[in-house]
């Protein structure tokens, strides 16, 4: 047996002493290193953890800022912020949700589809993140709810904003509209917290959308203390949000609205330009939707009134319409003949048609011989065949390009399209084919490839009118170049712009286009741009039909450019009338009563009441006479009943 | 001791620095209690000062008891727990659920509970039995293997894992200091180690979130770590001084949960700090050198065994709870002895010193008889 085997009570009694001085020590060195964990804690990491406990504590709730305001050059109003009422549920606060998803749906008479829409965000929502109950509710609902929040917890009544655009559809094209953001924006925005607040709305389309930034401004926030299970203990000092900036515009509105009105029905747009800098005075294009329906979300049927529309209420025919210039493009191709040095006093006979090889090109009437100025008071083409054949393209498009035609400029639209001007070597790249003499016939009165937007189509008039490469301006706070002097010789200026006065006050083809002034005039140049094509068969059978005769789809487009007065010019104009016929018969009276506005708002005024009492009344009268007449058309009831 | 002629002899023999020591951590755990309630003594205050001074006064009355009485009442009581864990388990089957105590009229008793002081005083008494010479053979182990494995599986399963470690320590660490071979239990700590991996397979869905959340916190702050990250949080925010009384955002936000019961420690020393983490720790680790030395200075091997046995009840529950508080620990479910809020922790700690209270009177008795 060895010794080990052989413990006694002696041993057992050393053993045990020295076991407890080791649990002991144990013991100790547990209670240090606890000790020393906690000086860890608290003392090396106490920045960190005070930290992650202040942003426990103090939760952030974002106050939207209001949306900046557009408004004219005088500063008057095109989109402002209108004060609404809006019931938002804070998911926390509920105590009985069964109940009160019913009461909410009952006062604010919600559709059964809005109540699932709140069922769910309410599934999903995390915190104390509202969730939207109603948007621009009327009052009398509002005063019900605040009435009864103390039986409804959760609810929370609260007045924002919405946009508002007192100029309604005619300025639905120039700003846009603002909306709710979607999935796609707000990953975009890298998750931008601001835009899924309840009541924000952010810029969708045109201006709104593009100048989005200035707009929007700042958001502030209510500080507060919250508990883990998101009830708000009480109300730290408010972080003050900023409001976001205004856009101040070129646009005169009142101009604007004239000229939205005077378009009446038709399709089409107008511009007027301020020849000393390129201000935009006035952009309308119509039909338009508008824009104030857009802001708490359109219904699909008026979606679908808008979209089928064939005179596209959607598109921006001032910037995204491209037309052929039609004769509209004399003025700069007289310009071009100039320069190529013909002689404005030579003469060249119309017969009322023109053979160039095997092709044989016609003029609307038989003007008999004619120089320079008669032919582009009288809006002759074979004068312009024959001398654009002598000038030869090399001369024309650089001219064409100078005035503006396929010039990109720099507006605060997303989508603009800038139209084409030919040339032998865009010929050769686009279609493959060698430059003919036919092709430079075409272009000398507009037609072939030539496609303008109307703002072009103004900017030309401006630089005629100026003599300067003024360029479009917007937004006002942005200082515009006032342009260099053009690459022309003053004199054939001032000879073109006497044509052009010659055309509205010399027995031209825009005489109607007289302005009702004693000491204004306008000078202009008509166009009527092709859709179709004229076959052989129909000119022999009896000569062309007549745009009445013919489906709307087809007629030709009604063009005018202007500017006034003719001495010393200060405005120029642009309209284009899609399938609006002889540009002398549409386009050039809209041209005369708008800028009749600009120099004599009466008479003016005067010239809109009868040319609307005409068409059926004010437009927002022959609106809703329409929508009324498509949805009963479609089988719709009058009214959508949205919530 | 207080030697004054005023103040009648059986109470002047109390241990009275125990006595201030415990009392003043239970005062200290009731302020925070207060705090933690938002201010006031309601809910929770009121009814823990009420629970203290019962098992205060059935600790003191427990002095009396003779070691002899307790001896003798050892096994019984081991025998009559191990029915009531059994009990458990079968009423358990029968409701198909997790079961952890009985119903008896209106007293809800936790067996497990009792198992901790019991199964030091079975040990104890078993080791002091076993002749001196047999302590190195297989005869001193597989029994006392036996007395404490059973039990500890039985409240396993119930489960309980927090009180199965609390049990197993108490009973190893009176085996250690019965003077079993050493490589037993360098032996086994190898081994545990190596058979943790398996463990880990037997273990529940919650026990091995636990663990996994536990190695690191932060991989989950708002599910299974938020216990841990929240409770870090109030601890490491607290700073030296603390955010002062009734200041305590974490707590009183409810960002910490359970911040009454198992992590208490975390709303006070968001409050007071560094500063009253450590007193407390020294305030605990005071009570617990005291049985200690209950423990060095007893005559018999039963008293000196129970006394550490004892004490290691008290060091073990403190030391878990606060290593699970701050991050050291997986969150396994035991509560600050005095502190926390409950009635079973605080009966367990005063049945200990009850009965450390009573060794240590015949300690003096007996030295004043020599």
């Amino acid at each position: 047996m060895s010794k080990w085997q052989r413990v006694t009570t002696a041993h057992q009694s050393i053993s045990f002493s020295r076991r407890m001085m080791f649990v002991g020590g144990a013991q100790a060195a547990f209670g240090a290193l606890l000790a020393g964990r906690m000086a860890w804690l608290s003392v090396a990491q106490n920045a960190k953890y005070a930290l992650m406990s202040e942003s426990n504590r103090v939760q952030l709730i974002p106050v939207p800022p209001r949306r900046g305001w557009i408004v004219d050059r005088n500063g008057k109003p095109i989109a402002i912020n209108r004060s609404s009422f809006r019931v938002d549920l804070i998911p926390q606060q509920i105590v009985d949700r069964a109940k009160l998803v019913p009461a909410l749906a009952s006062i604010l008479k919600l559709p059964p589809d809005e109540v699932d829409r709140i069922n769910s965000e309410l599934d999903q929502a995390r915190g104390f993140q509202p969730v939207s109950v109603a948007d621009n509710i009327p009052y009398e609902q509002y005063a019900t709810i605040t009435v009864r929040l103390p039986e409804l917890p959760g609810v929370a009544a609260s007045r924002g904003f919405a946009r508002y655009y007192p100029g309604g559809s005619t300025v639905g094209q120039l700003v846009g509209y603002v909306g709710t953001a979607n999935a796609k924006e707000y990953e975009k925005e890298s998750k931008n917290p601001l835009l899924i607040i309840p009541g924000v709305k952010i810029g969708k389309e045109g201006l709104e959308k593009t100048m989005e930034m200035t707009l929007r401004g700042q958001p502030g926030g209510q500080r507060v203390e919250v508990t883990a299970r998101g009830k708000l203990v009480k109300e730290l000092d408010p972080k003050p949000d900023r409001s976001g900036g205004s856009v101040k515009l070129t646009i005169d509105s009142d101009l604007h609205q004239y000229a939205a009105r005077r378009i009446g029905d038709q399709s089409g747009s107008v511009v007027v330009l301020d020849v000393q800098n390129g201000d935009i005075l006035a952009m309308p294009s119509m039909p338009s939707f508008d824009p104030n329906n857009f802001s708490d979300g359109i219904s699909r049927n008026e979606w679908k009134m808008l979209s089928e529309n064939d005179h596209l209420p959607l598109v921006d025919k001032v910037t995204e319409s491209l037309y052929p210039s039609g004769s509209t493009i004399k003025p700069l191709m007289s310009l071009a003949l100039l320069q190529a040095g013909i002689n404005p006093a030579e003469h060249v006979f119309c017969a009322g048609s023109y053979r160039v090889g095997n092709a044989i090109f016609h003029c609307d009437k038989h003007h008999g011989s004619l120089a320079m100025a008669d032919a582009i008071m009288r809006s002759c083409d074979i004068y312009f065949y024959e001398m654009a054949r002598r000038a030869g393209i090399e001369v024309i498009a650089p001219m064409a390009k100078r005035m503006g035609f396929g010039e990109k400029f720099d507006l605060p639209f997303s989508s603009q399209r800038f139209g084409t001007v030919p040339d032998p070597e865009w010929l050769m790249r686009r279609y493959h084919r060698k430059w003919e003499i036919y092709d430079t016939v075409n272009m000398s009165i507009g037609q072939g490839n030539v496609l303008v937007n109307p703002l072009q189509l103004a900017i030309m008039a401006g630089r005629i009118a100026s003599g300067r490469e003024i360029r479009p301006r917007l937004i006002a706070n942005q200082r515009g170049a006032p342009g260099a002097p053009l690459q022309v010789t003053p004199d054939h200026l001032e000879f073109v712009r006497q044509a052009m006065g010659g055309v509205v006050n010399g027995g031209g083809t825009a005489a109607a286009a007289k302005l009702p002034l004693d000491n204004v005039q306008m000078a202009g140049k008509t166009g009527t741009a092709q859709v179709r094509r004229i076959s052989m068969a129909e000119r022999n059978s009896g000569g062309v039909r007549s745009n009445e005769s013919l489906n709307w789809k087809v007629r030709d487009h009604s063009l005018f450019v202007a500017f006034a007065p003719v001495e010393n010019p200060r405005y120029c104009a642009a309209a284009v009338i899609e399938h609006g016929g002889f540009g002398a018969a549409v386009a050039a009276p809209l041209i005369r009563d708008t800028m009749t506005f600009l120099f004599d708002r009466p008479k003016a005024m005067a010239a809109l009441d009868v040319f609307e009492a005409s068409i059926g009344g004010p437009l927002d009268q022959r609106l809703a006479a329409k929508t009324a007449a498509w949805r009963q058309a479609n089988g719709l009831p009058l009214k959508d009943n949205k919530a | 001791m207080i030697g004054s002629a005023i103040i009648p002899r059986p109470l002047a023999k109390l241990p009275w620095r125990l006595i201030f020591m415990v009392t003043g951590i239970s005062l200290f755990g009731l302020v925070v209690l207060y705090s933690a309630a938002g201010g006031s003594m309601s809910p929770w205050a009121t009814k823990q000062a009420i629970v203290f001074i019962v098992f205060l006064a059935l600790a003191v009355s427990m002095s009396w008891l003779s070691e002899a009485t307790i001896k003798a009442a050892t096994f019984p009581i081991y025998a009559a727990i191990l029915a009531m864990l059994l009990g458990v388990e079968a009423l358990g089957l029968v409701s198909k659920g997790a079961q952890r105590w009985l119903e008896l009229g209106p007293v809800r008793l936790q067996p497990s509970e009792f198992m901790k002081p019991a199964i030091v005083l079975t040990l104890a008494r078993f080791y002091e039995l076993l002749p001196a010479s047999e302590i190195r053979r297989w005869r001193a182990i597989w029994p006392a293997l036996a007395l404490l494995g059973v039990p500890a599986v039985l409240i396993l399963v119930q489960p309980d894992l927090g009180t199965c470690i609390m049990v197993l320590l108490c009973g190893i660490t009176v085996m250690f200091l019965a003077g079993l071979p050493l490589w037993i239990f360098v032996g086994s700590g190898i081994a545990l180690a190596a058979a943790a991996p398996i463990a880990f397979s037997f273990m529940h869905d919650y026990q091995r979130k636990r663990v996994l959340i536990f190695l690191d916190p932060e991989s989950d702050p708002l599910g299974a770590g938020y216990h841990i990250s929240q409770s870090k949080i109030a601890i490491g925010s607290g700073g030296i001084w603390g955010k002062g009384f009734l200041q305590g955002s974490q707590s009183h936000l409810d960002y910490l949960p359970e911040g009454h019961t198992d992590f208490v420690f975390a709303t006070m020393a968001e409050e007071w700090g560094l500063f009253g983490g450590i007193l407390l720790i020294l305030a605990f680790g005071m009570v617990v050198r005291w049985g200690m030395q209950v423990s060095a200075n007893s005559k018999s091997r039963f008293a000196q065994l129970t006394a550490a046995g004892l004490s290691a009840t008290i060091f073990f529950y403190v030391t878990i709870n606060l290593m699970m508080v701050m991050g050291l620990a997986p969150v396994v479910g035991v509560p600050l002895p005095l502190v926390s809020f409950g009635g079973s922790a605080v009966m367990t700690i005063m049945l200990c010193l009850g009965i450390l209270m009573a060794l240590e009177r015949q300690q003096r008795t007996q030295s004043r008889i020599a």
